[in-house]
């Protein structure tokens, strides 16, 4: 028998008894971020394509939602931060090993880049919002500068998209002390689940059926990379080391099984593809069902392999003492 | 790079705890929070046993992947050193480091809300005295010192004795070496 | 906790500096300066969390306690305190400490501790001091003392005409070691305890747990004695950690011990290994001994103890190869089963036979400074004996028994009317006391308790006088006979907190409104140890800046090569036989008597100690609270698996007697045999005023009803109980 314990009391908030430093603002923003990526890519890749007449909501007025949702995703970072007033020292340096100063600078350029998509097309998608901006000589400068040069705002949004989209798995992935997270997996699941999260933002929000129709196709062939992607990540555990298989176990056998195979895979991947069949095979069906579920899949990915990752570790110790005795000192 | 190392003899720790206590009251950490900490390990089936004592804390790993992950470069190196410190004006407190270290090393510093950690007490090393829990230990099983210098006790020790490091798969490189 | 005091006289600060508050984002984060750079201040103490009494230096940074560290002159520490002593500015900043003077009181139908002055507290007590001694008379007022401030009480007593004391060490922890020692050799073993272990070739420990148990000297030379390759054997059930550090562990069945003291015995003799000059030379009394221990060869033991006959011969033969520098210890809380005189006595016969006593490795000879006491004059000796009332049934025993104190302050028919209780616990000190304690508490007419903490015994009392921790206040200088004699000086690094006082200002007072004032002829205890130092060529303001004074040995450590030597004892020689013993009516030679048998599912109760606490005196100590919060019942993992009990699990245990304890953590461990369970002692208080370990782990003393009386001195044997398990 081998028993590893602490015998000095070592409770560490949000590190003892396992570690549990990110909670939901970190999946939150990642969600969003990829979410944020798939849009602006989306977007790119129409302009680029040329196929803006057949998807005209995602080509042009999706965009809008891009800046807003990345917001939403960066308040929720600065709501996780500890040492909130020092936030700002994210941008007072550039860590080239880091993926976080990484995302930190992508982020910075991911919102001119944005706006930029935004403007090329407002004139065409929100004219009262156009004539707004219009009203202001650097607004209107920026604005016709956008539109003159869609293809090359489209390329750098494409480039900047797939960045921001990769970014949030690395910054995962890079975390080697984390068995579950260490894999390169993660980035292309990520992204591919940022571009699907936005098809579903287009299945929900475009008017048009036909635009609808084609994104539903698209999400299939997303959706079935993305479990391709996962079936790939969980041989990988697998037929990995020791703590790699430690880490599989905690969504085949343990405390995470059930949310990952019945929530995310089954309600979050597996339904609405077989919902968006269903669908392009002609049957009548509730058609917000799939894009709901999936943007709900796409959460519920970033929040378990948020959970599941913080639990998976190198080392192993079983405290000796109730942990809790110690809030008495606090 | 000056390579710190701490060296303990597992042989004769016996697990007291000292060095846990001296920590806190050389670096006035909070009540409630831990720089370093005991391990027992027992082995076998009585009575049949084997039990090691270890005294942990941060590696101060040679690649330290907390330093590589921190995007304000405020965990860092010091001098020119492999003794990794944080610099509380630069934190964030986005806990990525407490999250890159595969050993658990790091915590939150309540209520201030930068990350802290074992600093291998370089305020005392820059006066050429050994860290608290080093000078603390009564059954002086604790050593610490240069590698770089091969006549300094801790480099004696490791080319005279069996040593262990704690997770050397991880690749961080620690230098803190257990005597067996 | 430093935290919130630094933030409150920073806010404090800036608020009176007109509340500008300075923008701390732009300058940087305020995070904790470096340590040691401000403002430093360096005062030498004498640590008193443990009784080794080791010398250190309590630093101050900028007015608030930042550390102490060991004194490096200093012989019981070489300059590292343990991790008690490291920890004792929690002692001092423990917001659960006593502040001031309490008074018994009937309020609103209830009774209830009252807050007093000291001019109150001591006129209460005084004037019942006073009629105590017209009613019944001066010799019945009784002290129960532990620590360092017990002697200036002591001398209270004296002064008022009683010589009725006692410390619980003796009766409830070193007795019989003393006893034994005392009898075979005419000198006990002595604290700190004579062993030359940094010198040892061969150290045997039984049932001692150094390393656990974390006297530092004791830890420090028996780990120079494994750095030197010294033959380490322990006698224990338990792989402790001693055990850990072994070449020969002996898991021996609990209750035992003497049969293999005895097939050792055997061994050495029949085989000749003995030091045979030596035992010739210093020694009467080898013909009964090796007529007694014939039967006793270590077949037999094996019966007995479960322990290989081969590993018995052994170690009898490594301890006779490394002899005279083999040390068989002598342990240090030994009361146990009840013959612990007696196992004693094998332990100082044993290591007669291999020649250690007085010997390099062995036990070296003690040596104290010849300080003289403060010039008072000295009470007259009671004309009554106590002793013949209250414990003649002991003779032998040197000093008070503790529990005999207490059970003569109880019932009607009690001769103690007063009793004052010193720095001790006695519902976590003395065994199966409760019912005993309640009963003196309704008996006598006065109870005084003086603390630094609201124990337990507090509750007991008519009146609590709240005495400021060793870092408040001076004692007298330690001057423990040692290898190297040493002076070291205790002095205050803190203005006493609240309205504490020392033992010695509480005792002067007392004496002075009793009108004996006399016998404490100054007026501030830094006079007396100023006075004292000057007399051996130093002075108080060198130790103040010193903290120990190291003076030359005028007597040799060691016998030299055939000194000739004249023992203390009735034959002037080593007493392998005990005539003493043989007078009085018992066992001239160590008899093993089998130990009890548990009923079915029933276990052993093993208890001991841990490096993070000194028994129940530190278990609220915030810093030590940190280190060990609660204490956890250690069980087997085949006992566990048939009780379906887990690690993390709590439980009660249940004794013999039904007694059942607090709820306790379980911890599955291969380091405990299936025969018997262990905890460390200390927890499981119910004082409410200990808000931190209130209600935490277990007591095991509670549990201790099944008390073996050592007929010898009076020892209160506590290792005799078995528990079953209680599922919450």
């Amino acid at each position: 028998m081998i028993e590893e314990i602490l015998i000095t009391a070592r409770s560490n908030p949000k590190v003892d008894p396992g570690l549990g430093i990110w909670s939901w603002e970190i999946p939150l923003y990642l969600f969003l971020g990829g979410l944020t990526a798939g849009i602006m890519c989306f977007a790119a890749l129409i302009i680029l394509l040329r196929k803006e007449d057949q998807a005209p909501w995602a080509a042009r007025k999706m965009v809008i939602w891009a800046p807003v949702l990345l917001t939403v995703g960066m308040g929720a970072l600065f709501l996780d931060l500890e040492h909130k007033l020092y936030v700002y020292r994210f941008y007072t340096t550039f860590q080239i090993s880091s993926p976080m100063s990484w995302g930190s600078w992508i982020l910075l350029l991911v919102y001119p880049a944005s706006i930029l998509l935004i403007l090329c097309s407002i004139r065409d998608a929100y004219p009262r919002l156009a004539g707004l901006v219009d009203r202001f000589s650097i607004g209107h400068w920026i604005t016709t500068y956008a539109c003159s040069h869609r293809q090359q705002v489209a390329q750098w949004s494409l480039i900047l998209g797939v960045f921001l989209g990769f970014y949030t798995g690395i910054l995962l992935s890079a975390f080697s002390a984390r068995p579950f997270w260490n894999t390169g997996f993660l980035a292309p699941l990520f992204l591919t689940s940022g571009l699907s999260s936005a098809a579903a933002l287009v299945v929900l929000g475009s008017r048009s059926p036909s635009e609808r129709l084609m994104f539903v196709r698209y999400d299939i062939g997303l959706i079935s990379l993305e479990l391709a992607l996962i079936a790939l990540l969980l041989v990988n555990l697998a037929t990995g080391t020791a703590v790699q298989l430690e880490a599989l176990s905690h969504v085949t056998s343990g405390d995470f099984a059930i949310s990952f195979w019945l929530y995310f895979v089954c309600l979050g991947l597996l339904v609405p593809v077989a919902l968006n069949y269903l669908e392009i095979s002609g049957r009548r069906i509730w058609v917000f069902v799939s894009p709901v579920l999936v943007l709900y899949g796409g959460y519920m990915l970033r929040l378990i392999t948020v959970e599941v990752g913080q639990v998976s570790r190198w080392t192993s110790y079983t405290q000796s003492f109730d942990p809790a005795l110690l809030d008495l000192l606090r | 790079m000056a390579q710190y190392a701490m060296v303990i003899d597992t042989k004769t720790c016996i697990g007291c705890g000292d060095c846990v206590v001296a920590c806190k009251t050389e670096n006035n950490v909070p009540a409630g929070l831990n720089r370093d900490w005991v391990v027992e390990a027992t082995r076998g089936t009585y009575p049949n046993l084997t039990t090691e004592f270890r005294s942990e804390r941060c590696n101060h790993c040679s690649h330290a992947t907390c330093v590589y992950t921190c995007p304000t470069g405020a965990s860092h190196y010091w001098r020119d050193s492999n003794i990794v410190l944080v610099d509380a004006s630069k934190c964030t407190g986005c806990k990525a480091c407490i999250a890159a270290c595969p050993y658990d090393a790091r915590l939150i510093m309540h209520p201030d809300g930068y990350i802290d950690k074992c600093t291998f007490c370089h305020h005392r090393v820059e006066q050429g005295l050994d860290p608290a829990c080093v000078s603390t230990c009564p059954t002086r099983c604790m050593h610490f010192g240069v590698l770089d210098d091969p006549n300094t006790p801790v480099s004696r020790l490791l080319q005279s004795r069996d040593y262990k490091v704690l997770l050397p798969e991880t690749g961080n490189q620690p230098n803190v070496y257990y005597l067996v | 906790m430093r935290l919130n005091r630094r933030e409150f006289i920073k806010l404090s600060g800036l608020l009176a500096a007109g509340g500008i508050v300075p923008p701390a984002l732009l300058s940087g984060c305020s995070s904790r300066r470096l340590p040691g750079t401000g403002k430093l201040t360096a005062t030498p103490t004498v640590c008193d969390i443990c009784f080794w009494k080791c010398a250190g230096t309590v630093h101050v940074e900028d007015g608030l306690p930042w550390k102490v560290v060991g004194n490096d002159d200093d012989p019981h520490s070489t300059g590292r305190l343990c991790t008690r002593g490291t920890g004792g500015l929690g002692a001092y900043e423990d917001r659960d400490r006593l502040r001031q003077p309490l008074l018994r009181v009937h309020q609103n139908g209830k009774q209830t501790f009252k807050p007093v002055s000291w001019d109150e507290a001591f006129g209460f007590i005084a004037g019942k001091m006073q009629t105590i001694a017209e009613k019944h008379g001066r010799d019945r007022l009784a002290l129960l003392a532990h620590g360092s401030g017990g002697s200036h009480f002591e001398r209270l007593l004296k002064a008022y005409g009683s010589h009725a004391y006692a410390h619980p060490s003796f009766a409830q922890c070193r007795g019989p070691r003393e006893v034994a020692f005392g009898l075979t050799y005419g000198e006990g073993v002595g604290s700190p305890d004579r062993t030359d272990m940094e010198h040892s070739r061969c150290v045997v420990l039984v049932g001692s747990h150094i390393g656990e148990n974390l006297h530092n000297g004791q830890v420090q030379t028996l780990i120079d004695a494994i750095n030197q390759d010294a033959t380490l054997i322990t006698v224990d059930p338990r792989f402790s950690v001693a055990a850990g550090k072994s070449k020969y562990w002996l898991p021996i069945k609990p209750g035992t011990d003497i049969a293999l003291l005895l097939a050792w015995i055997n061994v050495l003799i029949n085989e000749g290994l003995y030091d045979k000059d030596y035992v010739a030379r210093y020694t009467v009394g080898l013909d009964q001994l090796t007529q007694h221990v014939q039967p006793f060869n270590p077949e037999w033991a094996y019966l007995e103890t479960g322990l290989d006959p081969e590993l018995i011969r052994d170690t009898a033969y490594a301890m006779a190869a490394s002899a005279p520098a083999t040390l068989v210890h002598p342990g240090r809380h030994v009361t146990w089963y009840g013959d612990d005189t007696q196992r004693e006595r094998a332990i100082a016969i044993l290591n007669a036979l291999l020649g250690s006593w007085g010997r390099k490795g062995g036990f070296y000879i003690q040596e104290k400074v010849d300080l003289p006491a403060y010039p008072a004059p000295q009470p007259a000796k009671p004309e009554t004996d106590w002793k013949a009332v209250v414990q003649p049934e002991f003779p032998l025993a040197p000093t008070g028994i503790s529990q005999k104190i207490l059970q003569a302050c109880a019932g009607p028919e009690a001769y103690f009317k007063g009793l004052f209780v010193y720095g001790t616990n006695l519902p976590h000190t003395i065994p199966d006391i409760k019912a005993t304690l309640e009963a003196a508490a309704d008996n006598l007419d006065l109870f005084v308790v003086i603390d630094t903490l609201p124990a337990e015994i507090t509750g007991y009392a008519d009146v609590v006088l709240p005495e400021c921790t060793y870092l408040e206040r001076y004692d007298d200088l330690r001057n423990s006979p040692e290898r190297v004699p040493s002076l070291a000086l205790r002095m205050p690094a803190f203005e006493p907190s609240h309205d504490t006082r020392p033992a010695w200002w509480m005792a002067r007072q007392l004496a002075v409104r009793l009108e004996l004032g006399e016998y404490f002829p100054w007026d501030d205890y830094a006079d007396v140890l100023d006075w004292q130092l000057k007399q051996v060529g130093s002075s108080l303001e060198e130790m103040q800046a010193s903290g120990v004074k190291r003076y030359p040995r005028k007597t040799p450590l060691y016998f030299a090569d055939r000194q000739d030597i004249r023992f203390q004892t009735p034959s002037g020689k080593i007493e392998l036989y005990s005539r003493t013993l043989a007078e009085h009516g018992y066992d001239p030679l160590p008899v093993y008597t089998a130990p009890e048998k548990p009923a079915e599912n029933y276990y052993r109760l093993n208890y001991g100690r841990g490096p993070a606490h000194t028994f129940g005196r530190t278990t609220n100590n915030p810093l030590l609270f940190e280190l060990m919060p609660e204490n956890a019942v250690w069980v087997n993992p085949r006992v566990a698996s048939q009780w379906q009990l887990k690690n993390g699990d709590y439980v009660q245990l249940k004794n013999q007697d039904g007694v059942i304890s607090n709820r306790v953590r379980v911890r599955v461990t291969e380091r405990t045999g299936a025969n018997a369970v262990f905890m460390v002692h200390g927890f499981g208080h119910t004082a409410r005023g200990l808000r931190l370990t209130s209600g935490v782990g277990a007591d095991d003393a509670g549990l201790m009803t099944n008390v073996k009386l050592d007929p010898i001195m009076g020892g209160t044997g506590m290792r005799a109980n078995f528990v079953t398990f209680v599922k919450a």
